[in-house]
């Protein structure tokens, strides 16, 4: 009868989810559409994975212990979620050192910057992304042709996104069937089989990691569903409008960054809406600006700059869209 | 079939450890200890000197005013002092300490088994035996029964709700007391409605005690106006406001209480104490406490004395296993950490749950990643998470604007926050300074 008793205010317990177990749960989410990666686009998008995470952890770990000088935080596996998700989004033959500037952009600047873990108000990832595309214009936008380890790395065989044809046929005055002849199936793109940055490909594998996220409850389905849900209501109404001048809905929902912005980029926890409501409404933003941009904006392909756009809108999101109180508008009987 | 509420709640684990054990009467202590005040509301003052004997059931403090409640000697024996002793919530208070001799009771408690099912008293007579007899609410809030069985002029009630959801995880002495004090309970919650002028009442279940449901609906049939709701299980589902959503979709305004929609909730325990008092006229002088964990050797539910020693009934359960970290009072969720186990049972004791050392411990806390899991699980609709941080910055009135009184403290929040942070300890801080500064306003 020693023992020394501990006090403490209620609860007495805890759900076992932590932080870390939320965050290897996405990298095991990511897995499949890892290994579509591979797949397609061989040693380029080992090397580049490996990179990117190394180098985002790496950072992460300089910035904490010799900037702040706090306690290294690489353990959550945050750094490691980032590194994954910027090697998703970039094309699988960009050099190495382009891939470290992306990651200390990522992490040191657009993450650490505000204070590391839960404080950056745009996702590291596309922060990082983003900066590329506008540094490195030619790098970023040379796609290499899927070709399993006969690929390559930095010498691969490149090739244009659909979405890249697209824009540019049609801005040549090209009808969106003529387009179609050139791009991949439909069923080939559900596969991922096409040019691009090397995570996004695989909408199939992209699924699967999103109906494990479902199932373990580490995301809900709100962001998700708005947005492709709104991605596939817009280009809807413009393709029954004018079917020559625009893609159908399924060729927008297949390609470029749509699949990996709607189930892993913009359901950052820490970059998107606390509420139902809210995320609902951040979806539908995402979804629009997506459409806006891939139809009359100066690049193809616009998902990032969308979310980015509605990073922003966040803390407005969290400070008006309330959940419902209880007891605050009763109506009874 | 099932209902529950709809908004928020959480899927702790169960851990009902004690489920199959039937209620042990436990042997008398050598002394108790009775504090003066284990009711909400003005302590009770002491009617008894030291060294004068008294009697099972004699009063020993009588109420001070309407809300308060009488206390009445759980053993016979000799008064041995009066002194100040720290109970269950930490805090010195006044107590009787009896020296136990024998087990006299006096003469007008009904000590017989017999069950007895018809109601004689009238509305007033049930309600003075409850106040007499010193009847609190049993769930763990022990707010005196008389003046929750009044209704106010201008009020309304047409349902009586008994709780017999026990939400609360490892707890089983409601569980316990529904099965083995089934007409007794339905007889108590008669009473219950009777007193309140009533003809409907609702008892209340989760869909984990599956043989209490099958039990009362079978007993209920004999019972006018009496049902059984079974309820899906969800925490907080024994917080009031929740209940009466679940059970009838009415909705408690913010701010307001159960009468504003014309319900009254009872726990079960309570339940069988009206029984008590006004079939058997026995004061509350003893009830069910379930003492469990996961290293205790014989975890069970005891029927104790009011004013027993916790280690006594630690002791009847196998004694304190070696690793024990934590010894709580009430339920995990919400129950309270005890410092040392030399505190008496009160009325509002309905279990002893003994933690392992590595339970005991509070995990590393990690930044706030805005999961918004706090928030979805939050039954009253709050923001948890921007409450804690209001409270955290000494932001009063935004704590205020965004209702930080609504909480009723059940800990979803805390529980379920993945980077383990404190949210409920910063929510009761900005709660109690908002609550203050909101009193100091009206008598400014």
């Amino acid at each position: 009868m020693n023992n020394i008793l501990n006090v403490s205010p209620s609860p007495h317990q805890q759900s076992p989810e932590t932080t870390r177990k939320l965050m290897y749960g996405v990298v095991i989410a990511l897995l499949p559409a890892l290994a579509a990666s591979i797949y397609y686009f061989g040693v380029g998008a080992i090397i580049v994975t490996l990179t990117s995470v190394l180098s985002c952890v790496a950072v992460e770990y300089v910035v904490s212990k010799y900037i702040l000088k706090v306690k290294p935080s690489i353990s959550d596996g945050s750094a490691i979620v980032t590194g994954l998700l910027l090697a998703f989004n970039v094309p699988s033959n960009l050099p190495v050192h382009v891939i470290v500037i992306g990651a200390i952009i990522a992490i040191g600047v657009a993450k650490m910057t505000f204070g590391g873990l839960g404080n950056n108000p745009f996702n590291p990832a596309l922060v990082g992304r983003v900066f590329l595309l506008i540094s490195f214009p030619v790098q970023m936008t040379s796609w290499p042709v899927p070709s399993g380890f006969k690929t390559g790395y930095t010498d691969a065989v490149t090739g244009a996104t659909p979405l890249g044809l697209l824009s540019e046929g049609v801005r040549n005055g090209e009808t969106v069937s003529a387009i179609m002849e050139k791009v991949p199936s439909h069923m080939q793109m559900f596969y991922g089989y096409m040019g691009g940055s090397m995570g996004e490909v695989a909408a199939a594998a992209l699924i699967i990691g999103g109906i494990y996220l479902l199932w373990k409850k580490i995301i809900t389905w709100h962001i998700p569903v708005s947005i492709l849900l709104t991605v596939t209501v817009f280009t809807g109404i413009l393709w029954l409008a004018n079917p020559v001048k625009f893609a159908d809905p399924l060729f927008h929902l297949l390609t470029g960054g749509l699949m990996l912005g709607a189930i892993f980029m913009a359901t950052d926890y820490v970059t998107s809406p606390m509420t139902h409501k809210g995320m609902i409404i951040y979806g539908i933003g995402i979804g629009v600006i997506t459409v806006l941009i891939r139809n009359w904006g100066a690049y193809p392909e616009g998902v990032s700059f969308a979310i980015l756009i509605m990073n922003a809108v966040v803390p407005l999101l969290n400070m008006y869209i309330k959940p419902r109180r209880f007891g605050k508008e009763v109506k009874n009987g | 079939m099932f209902k529950t509420f709809p908004q928020g709640g959480i899927h702790p684990p169960d851990n009902k450890l004690t489920v199959d054990k039937p209620i042990v009467v436990l042997p008398l202590p050598s002394q108790v200890t009775v504090p003066v005040s284990q009711h909400i509301g003005a302590p009770a003052t002491p009617v008894v000197e030291k060294g004068e004997a008294v009697m099972t059931g004699q009063i020993i403090a009588r109420a001070k005013g309407f809300v308060s409640a009488n206390i009445h000697s759980p053993v016979s024996g000799k008064v041995n002092k009066i002194e100040l002793v720290t109970d269950t919530t930490g805090y010195k208070q006044m107590a009787v300490m009896i020296d136990v001799e024998g087990d006299e009771w006096i003469e007008t408690i009904d000590r017989t088994v017999t069950f007895v099912k018809e109601v004689a008293m009238t509305r007033e007579q049930i309600i003075e035996r409850c106040q007499l007899c010193g009847l609190a609410g049993m769930g763990g809030a022990t707010f005196p029964t008389h003046i929750k069985l009044t209704v106010p002029a201008g009020k309304k009630c047409d349902l009586v709700i008994i709780n017999g959801v026990e939400c609360e995880p490892y707890l089983t002495s409601d569980h316990r007391l529904m099965l083995e004090k089934g007409p007794e309970v339905l007889t108590g919650t008669t009473i219950i409605m009777k007193a309140l002028g009533v003809e409907k009442a609702i008892i209340g279940i989760e869909a984990n005690k599956p043989d209490a449901i099958n039990h009362l609906t079978v007993l209920s049939k004999d019972f006018k106006g009496v049902t059984v709701q079974p309820l899906k299980v969800k925490y907080p589902q024994g917080g009031e406001k929740q209940l009466i959503k679940a059970c009838t979709g009415l909705e408690v305004p913010s701010g307001g209480l159960p009468l504003d929609v014309g319900v009254v909730v009872q726990n079960v325990g309570t339940a069988f104490a009206v029984y008590e008092a006004v079939q058997k006229n026995k004061p509350l002088i003893e009830r069910v406490v379930t003492v469990t964990g996961k290293s205790v050797s014989n975890p069970g539910n005891f029927l104790v004395r009011i004013g027993t020693p916790v280690t006594r009934l630690i002791e009847a359960a196998g004694g304190m296993p070696d690793d024990t970290g934590k010894v709580v009072n009430g339920g995990p969720m919400m129950g309270k950490a005890l410092a040392m186990t030399d505190v008496p049972v009160t009325k509002g004791t309905s279990g002893i749950i003994l933690f392992p050392a590595e339970e005991a411990q509070r995990s590393e806390v990690m930044p706030c990643i805005r999961c918004g899991k706090c928030s979805s699980a939050c039954a009253m609709g709050l923001e948890p998470y921007l409450l804690a941080a209001a409270s955290e910055r000494s932001m009063w009135e935004k704590a205020e604007k965004e209702k930080i009184t609504d909480c009723m403290e059940c800990g979803a929040c805390s529980y379920t926050c993945p980077a383990k942070r404190p949210l409920l300890d910063y929510i009761r801080l900005g709660k109690t300074t908002v609550m203050r500064l909101a009193r100091e306003r009206i008598t400014k």
